[in-house]
């Protein structure tokens, strides 16, 4: 049996493709069909576009690009790079209490510098995935000025979050 | 027999075709060279179902590997499960209304642990040596068809990787790599095993962590099973691999979201009550969208990809859903 060689199709800012919805009896907004790396075309650096939400959970696409602002929540919460190279500083915040309480969702961006111990960093390129541990304090950085990333968040709704369902979605 | 073993329905092996046949309340199921046959009783009248049986493995095999999973597993127009979180229904004809509509539909409950011990031995039962219901066609060929010929427990046993916050960090799930006899498959050689660069300071070891999803993946010897990597509260990352047809139709019970990380995959979308088609959902690289609460689909990959199926695992939902606390899709946000 024969089958054509095998050739991964992954996606990136520079080169993407959106795909389809063909209604049937149906309507397209039923979807909320994104393309993340349409939507980190035209984001802010950093502004964390919620491209899926369940209940109180979402995804966000961020477009990473020079560096970000300090972020923590008071939940672990999950990076996975889609495109380009990302850099991740960590640091064990002393009192992250006072910056995200117990039962606060959602990433919150800190004043200013950390107040804690480094716990170090990670460098990660496209399809790896680090994990934002409860508590800690986090930036990315984009070390190439050339070279923006995607970034895809798995976590909570929070103040942080921005919604533009019909900016982004087939409707 | 262990004082806890499960007693379930089962007939001797049959003299013809080497196959026993199983019984489990209303339901039968029985096997032949080619074909599963299921029977119910109806309005006083017999009726039976038939299917290939090789689209009738690799449907129960996902039953079996995801616990019968969230919501209804429609292993095609007629027959299928539906998920009620400790117990578990078996139907027949109940969501097609040419069957529904003259009442020739068929429902039974049971306990989720007989229904799973029934399936289980079924699939050890009906699976030939050489056969691995979780392979896609072009990796498994034709050892399906015939009479009883060997077993493949070691394919039919597999279970679902399911890490509690993250695979590789310290008591979870381990990574996927070539000493644990996971090697990568043939079909993503543009994924390399590379792994991030971490750089711990002292006494963070366990703490900063990352690991190669899209390698954790290509490393995947299953298509359409999901696992779950990465873990917020209730919210689920539960990443696969898919090539060919998906041997089941999923019906939701929320709302579920695909992120398609690789390829393409074309999407059936119908009722989930008729089956009556809604819409067909195309997702490539990057794409992101919602599979409502009120359909069933059916994924189609031509090159096996990489699929990131996103669920909210809160056991509450369905009931939330039942009482209309929910919407079944976000278009009433735009
Ligand atoms: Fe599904």
């Amino acid at each position: 049996m024969a089958m054509t060689e095998f050739r991964t199709v992954f996606g990136s800012l520079k080169d993407y493709t959106k795909g389809e919805i063909e209604i049937i009896n149906d309507d397209r907004k039923n979807y909320a069909f994104s393309n993340m790396f349409e939507v980190a075309a035209t984001s802010a650096p950093y502004e964390r576009v919620v491209v899926g939400k369940n209940v109180e959970y979402v995804l966000e696409a961020i477009r990473a690009e020079g560096t970000s602002d300090w972020y923590t929540a008071a939940h672990d919460e999950f990076a996975l790079v889609m495109d380009g190279t990302v850099e991740l500083d960590l640091v064990k915040l002393d009192d992250p209490h006072s910056i995200a309480p117990p039962d606060k969702e959602g990433a919150v961006k800190l004043d200013g510098e950390p107040v804690g111990r480094k716990m170090g960093r990670i460098r990660m390129w496209r399809g790896h995935q680090a994990l934002l541990p409860t508590g800690a304090a986090y930036r990315f950085r984009a070390p190439d000025p050339d070279a923006v990333g995607v970034i895809l968040m798995q976590t909570i709704l929070g103040d942080e979050s921005v919604e533009k369902w019909s900016e982004i979605c087939y409707t | 027999m262990a004082a806890t073993a499960i007693e379930i329905g089962a007939s001797p092996a049959s003299n013809e075709t080497g196959y026993r046949s199983f019984e489990i309340g209303g339901f039968s199921f029985a096997r032949d060279e080619y074909f599963a046959y299921i029977t119910w009783t109806a309005k006083g009248q017999k009726l039976s179902h038939t299917m290939s049986a090789d689209a009738f493995l690799r449907a129960v095999m996902r039953a079996v590997a995801w616990g019968f999973f969230y919501g209804w597993i429609n292993f095609d127009a007629v027959f299928g499960t539906q998920q009620l979180y400790g117990r578990v229904k078996f139907f027949a004809g109940r969501y097609n209304p040419s069957y529904r509509d003259q009442g020739l539909d068929y429902e039974e409950i049971f306990e989720t642990p007989l229904a799973m011990e029934t399936f289980r031995t079924l699939l050890r039962d009906w699976t030939n040596d050489g056969y691995d219901p979780f392979a896609s066609p072009d990796e498994t060929g034709t050892g399906w068809i015939g009479k009883k010929n060997g077993d493949n427990n070691e394919a039919v046993d597999r279970e679902r990787e399911v890490c509690r916050r993250m695979p590789g960090l310290p008591g979870d799930a381990p990574l996927r790599t070539d000493d644990n006899r996971r090697p990568g498959h043939r079909a993503f050689p543009a994924a390399p095993p590379d792994q991030p660069e971490v750089y711990p300071e002292p006494g963070f070891a366990d703490e900063v962590h990352a690991h190669n999803l899209f390698g954790y993946l290509s490393r995947s010897d299953v298509t359409w099973n999901p696992s779950v990597s990465s873990v917020v509260k209730q919210s689920l990352f539960c990443p696969t691999t898919e090539e060919y047809i998906l041997p089941i139709k999923h019906g939701n019970d929320r709302m579920e979201w695909f992120v398609q990380l690789s390829d393409q995959i074309d999407w059936e979308i119908e009722d989930k009550e008729t089956g009556r088609p809604r819409a067909k959902v195309i997702m490539k690289a990057g794409d992101v969208a919602i599979m409502p609460a009120d359909i069933r689909h059916q994924g189609f990959s031509k090159k096996r990809s990489m699929l990131l199926v996103w669920e909210n695992g809160n056991p509450e939902l369905p009931a939330m859903y039942e009482r209309g606390e929910l919407p079944v899709n976000l278009s009433g946000e735009f």
